[in-house]
């Protein structure tokens, strides 16, 4: 079946939105979990001290503001997209955490790395060629 | 190691099947068309009402709360791509649990994406 022009335009408009907060919140996130530190004591009272640390943060609750943004996209284009469409056209995230990674975080993104994630992006453009839609509405 | 593999299984597998009870759940709602606050309001409500939908979201927060365990052990832009896997995971999910039609082009794209995910893990800095 066909897309109309309207339907991959908001399937496009909400991909684009999870691309942005998405990547926005795992960089939030790996930020104030990199403050928090490594979880090293595994008994439930570590794990409960563990993690009210990291909610005590602020980075924390602002990478999972960002992240409920990206939630919302996601739901609402579910709703008429195929998720097998949705799934790999959002992966364009990918280059954009490597990029704040390195930008913000400081990261090492390797040459091979890059390779990979130029890759990730030839087989979004391949996926996105396909109609967004496959099932009855 | 074998805290990352945990980790790295949780995210894949709970992530991807919470997914996909969540696209079931979106589904039976159907297509949102009106996109006033109010409106997507009464749509997540609706949507809190689907059985599909506290499945997903319960294996979803399992797969969260692994990402943040392993946030804690690697860098984001490591942890993020590696969790990639799960695009074979879904696009099989999305033909077998959705009756999606994932064309061999559709395919062809998910393993690009594979190839690319296991590309950057063997590029680990």
């Amino acid at each position: 079946m066909m897309p109309s022009a309207g339907l991959r335009f908001k399937t496009y408009l909400l991909i684009s939105m999870m691309v942005v907060f998405g990547p926005l919140g795992d960089v939030l996130l790996g930020k104030g979990m990199k403050h928090v530190g490594a979880l090293a004591d595994w008994t439930p009272t570590g794990l409960f001290r563990f993690f009210d640390t990291a909610f005590g943060s602020t980075t924390i609750w602002l990478g999972i503001g960002s992240l409920f943004a990206f939630f919302m996209a996601y739901i609402l284009v579910l709703s008429w997209a195929d998720y097998s469409f949705v799934q790999p056209a959002s992966s364009v995230a990918y280059g954009v955490v490597a990029l704040l990674g390195y930008l913000v975080l400081r990261e090492t993104i390797t040459p091979t790395r890059w390779a990979g994630i130029a890759i990730i992006c030839a087989g979004v453009f391949i996926v996105g060629q396909t109609p967004p839609r496959t099932t009855e509405s | 190691m074998l805290r990352e593999t945990v980790f790295y299984l949780l995210i894949v597998v709970a992530g991807t099947s919470g997914e996909l009870c969540v696209t079931r759940a979106m589904k039976t709602i159907g297509e949102v068309t009106d996109f006033r606050p109010a409106s997507l309001l009464r749509v997540v409500f609706r949507a809190m009402k689907v059985g599909w939908m506290w499945i997903g979201l319960g294996q979803m927060t399992l797969a969260f709360f692994a990402l943040l365990g392993m946030l804690s052990l690697e860098n984001v832009s490591m942890v993020i791509p590696v969790t990639a896997m799960s695009y074979a995971f879904g696009a099989l999910g999305g033909k077998l649990f959705l009756g999606e039609r994932v064309t061999p082009q559709r395919w062809a794209g998910v393993l690009l994406v594979c190839v690319g995910v296991t590309l950057v893990f063997i590029g680990k800095g």
